[in-house]
């Protein structure tokens, strides 16, 4: 989705910039999903960032477009909001450790006893995304969300396969939890700051709330279920 | 150390077996002390639309579970490996705040097969006297289904459970379970709305001349009073089941089916925050004379002298608290002596097989926790096991209990986990699709125990429970023999697609969910040497000492365990207080 003429396909474009022109620009972005999935004219992810660099965000928008390309059945993952729910959820507590027991000695191990790494997840990704850029410039010359959208595809294969070297730990282990975290993004409750008009609830028929089908489950057995969906954020 | 001034009784977690023996032992004139280590959390407050619905929040980040920031466990495969921590949740899920597991369970509700009552004898009888393996250590729960069924039937009464009896004082009646033990009343509620989902797994049961039933399930089908007066509402089938509490107060818990009742009784003080980090046990006089908690609030330590102390944390805490007071023999997995950690079990799970149908519409999000259509055709030794090379066998469901998209977005086997072929497939199939699945007994094993960690320490510098596990043998030739019913269940269904059922291989992992039915570890039994507790879940070592929940299962058979700790609660609190307050001391003499 991203070429290189695009003038915010870096954030620091933005950084001077400041949130005014954020605003400005991300509110249309619903408006438009809503009317056209994968329009070509919905705008890029332009939320203000919490914890993010500019360089681990463009790795994100890059590798949430080639995880959720656009097509007729929604946006892409970064115009979805996924590069911000990841933004905020390794700003919050759970990019901080919570729930996450972290004492030592820590030690390698088999996959069958869990995550091992003294690292929590901010600090996992950005060690995974040093070693992915890393890898990528050894590679092909470039950091990951430079890369055409072949590459991309071949990159994140190599990673999903364990192929990719890095250093630190394997780049297998890297991919899985970059994969669940933008899928989190794409199909969490919207007021995460993903999953942006409920594309993702639209792409595959999940009503979300109030999920209450007391009558519904007789009226609706062996029928598709017709009511558009709602989010948290219909009710609040 | 602050000493408090002595109370009757002092119950240490306050979640379903903590809530029932407050209560019964309340109604009996004592003063009890609740301590719960978590928040005080109910349903008209914290289970609430519209947050009440986050997916993310609940069921990804586990808002409502134990902080493994704070306890955890730590697992080895063998004794001759180096445990490591737990460090996030996956594979089972403990509770933690009022009510415990107990507020966010799926309400499976099951009585065990009166041959799980009597496993070793049953097994020795059918099959002959060296039928069982050595290193299988199975015994025999010390009461039997006669024994229990009034139990049973009384916290089924509590929960409101809905379903059908198969078995209405012997009579067998077709659309309830066949197989379960004779029942003196029918279920207190009629069985959930029909689903889709199951309705095919009825049909395909039959075709095969199987004995389908819906879920015993504590989520009420209609609005219903129990005898303590509390009432449930009705189940909405909102697909928030499992992790998560239930605003409409249809899904039985602590906190909708008792606690209101026992909070209004001035014979009841709750103290929440307040973690118990050891019982004072006093070896000669064979009593535990105190427990001692912590104000996770302040860090303050508090010591809470009583005259019955009930144990009535998860599994692993149970354990700890015993091996950490010294209270009985810890098992030694060379010898074979001592009892405390012995027969930890788990449960045999993971080959589920999904089926997709091209022209069915599912609606996946429509669902409630226990809603499924199962058979118990393959469970316990409800099929001959001779020639078999495997005891035990499993319930088979199909029915899903929610189409939350972050984890429940099926598509068929081989397709990319990502990408525009994904995404084609996730959208052509989400409303399309539901699984197979299975829970198999897990039968003790020589080498699955559970004893104290050298290394690793929680946050009040206890050593974490090591936990020593791993599938066996047992285990891998009943989930084969059970994956082979379930494909033939998924093709009478003729679906459009379906996966292949997995062979189960290698070691337990942590990582996936599989159940929160962790058991064993303070085992009930008929000889001192050989259980922690006696049939009345009395220590043999402590006479005013009672350890209540799963963790006094000799072995796991394949149900949801929730059932029979509720069951076992009451005959406790029975036996507590029409035996043990009149003469305190041994309830059974060895």
């Amino acid at each position: 989705m991203v070429d290189d003429n695009n003038p915010i396909r870096r954030r620091n474009f933005l950084m001077g910039a400041g949130t005014a022109v954020a605003a400005s620009l991300a509110a249309p972005v619903a408006a438009e999903a809503q009317s056209a999935p994968g329009a070509a004219s919905v705008a890029p992810d332009v939320e203000p960032l919490l914890t993010l660099t500019a360089t681990e965000h463009a790795f994100f928008v890059a590798a949430a477009d080639t995880l959720i390309p656009a097509d007729d059945l929604s946006p892409s993952g970064s115009q979805c909001g996924v590069a911000t729910f990841i933004d905020r959820q390794l700003a919050g507590a759970y990019g901080g450790g919570a729930r996450l027991y972290r004492d030592g000695p820590f030690t390698k191990a088999k996959p069958e006893l869990g995550y091992q790494l003294p690292l929590n997840p901010r600090e996992f990704f950005r060690a995974g995304i040093a070693a992915a850029n890393e890898w990528s410039r050894k590679t092909y010359g470039k950091d990951f969300d430079r890369l055409a959208d072949a590459d991309r595809e071949a990159a994140l294969k190599a990673m999903e396969a364990g192929k990719a070297e890095f250093s630190g730990f394997s780049s297998r282990m890297f991919f899985n939890a970059l994969l669940d975290l933008s899928m989190e993004g794409f199909f969490a409750d919207p007021i995460y700051g993903g999953n942006r008009d409920m594309a993702a609830w639209k792409m595959v028929g999940y009503p979300g709330l109030p999920a209450t089908y007391r009558e519904d489950i007789k009226k609706y057995f062996g029928k598709k279920y017709d009511k558009p969906p709602r989010s948290i954020a219909d009710f609040s | 150390m602050i000493k408090l001034k002595e109370t009757d009784a002092v119950v240490i977690g306050v979640g379903w077996t903590g809530s029932i023996l407050a209560r019964e032992l309340t109604k009996a004139g004592l003063n009890v002390v609740g301590l719960e280590r978590g928040a005080k959390r109910m349903p008209g407050q914290d289970f609430t639309i519209p947050s009440v619905r986050d997916d993310l929040k609940y069921a990804v980040r586990q808002e409502l579970f134990q902080d493994t920031q704070l306890e955890t466990v730590s697992l080895r495969h063998s004794p001759a490996e180096t445990a490591l921590p737990i460090r996030r949740l996956g594979s089972f899920l403990p509770g933690t705040d009022l009510g415990g597991a107990g507020a966010h369970w799926n309400g499976m509700t099951w009585r065990w097969l009166p041959s799980d009552h009597k496993l070793r004898t049953h097994i020795t009888e059918r099959y002959g006297k060296d039928a069982i393996p050595a290193e299988m250590t199975i015994e025999d729960l010390p009461v039997s289904y006669d024994e229990l069924e009034p139990y049973y039937d009384k916290f089924e009464k509590l929960c409101g459970v809905s379903g059908k009896a198969g078995n209405l004082r012997g009579k067998i009646i077709d659309g309830g379970n066949v197989f379960e033990g004779p029942r003196q009343n029918e279920y207190p509620n009629p069985p959930l709305a029909k689903s889709m989902a199951g309705t095919i797994m009825a049909d395909a049961s039959k075709s095969l001349g199987y004995h389908p039933f819906q879920a015993p399930s504590s989520n009420a089908s209609e609005v219903y009073t129990n005898f303590e007066g509390q009432t449930l509402g009705a189940c909405e089938y909102c697909g928030h089941c499992e992790r998560f509490g239930c605003e409409a107060n249809a899904k039985a818990s602590p906190n909708v089916c008792i606690l209101p009742a026992l909070l209004a009784d001035q014979k009841f003080e709750l103290r929440t925050h307040a973690q118990v980090k050891e019982l004072v046990y006093d070896k000669a006089a064979r009593k535990v004379t105190a427990v001692r908690y912590v104000d996770t609030r302040s860090g303050e330590e508090y010591e809470q002298p009583a005259g019955i102390v009930i144990l009535g944390a998860y599994v692993f805490n149970n354990v700890l608290l015993m091996l950490t007071a010294g209270i009985g023999e810890a098992y030694d997995y060379k010898t074979g002596k001592g009892a405390v950690g012995k027969n930890y079990c788990y449960q045999v799970s993971g080959n589920a097989v999904t089926v997709f149908f091209q022209d069915k519409e599912i609606n996946p999000f429509m669902a409630a926790g226990a809603h499924g259509v199962l058979i118990d055709d393959f469970n316990g030794d409800n099929f001959d096991h001779g020639g078999l090379g495997f005891f035990g066998g499993a319930w088979i469901q199909a029915g899903p209990t929610n189409g939350r998209p972050i984890a429940t977005r099926p598509v068929p086997p081989g397709t990319l986990r990502w990408g525009r072929e994904w995404k084609e497939a996730t959208a052509k199939w989400y409303n399309h699709a539901f699984s197979i699945g299975a829970s198999g007994c897990n039968y003790a094993h020589r080498e699955n125990f559970l004893d104290l960690d050298p290394t690793y320490r929680d946050a009040l510098g206890r050593p974490l429970i090591r936990m020593s596990y791993n599938f066996r043998d047992n285990d891998f030739k009943l989930a084969d023999y059970v994956g082979g019913v379930l494909g033939r269940l998924a093709k009478a269904m003729n679906p459009t697609v379906m996966s292949s059922p997995s062979v189960k291989k290698g070691d337990y992992s942590v990582v996936p969910y599989q159940s929160t039915h962790n058991t064993g570890g303070t085992m009930t039994g008929t000889d001192p040497k050989r259980s922690v507790v006696n049939r009345y879940l009395q220590s043999w070592d402590a006479d005013n000492l009672f350890v209540m929940g799963a963790s006094v299962f000799p072995q796991n058979a394949s149900y949801n365990p929730t059932g029979v700790v509720g069951a076992l609660a009451y005959w406790s609190a029975n036996a507590i207080t029409t035996q043990y307050l009149k003469s305190p001391g041994p309830l059974v003499h060895a």
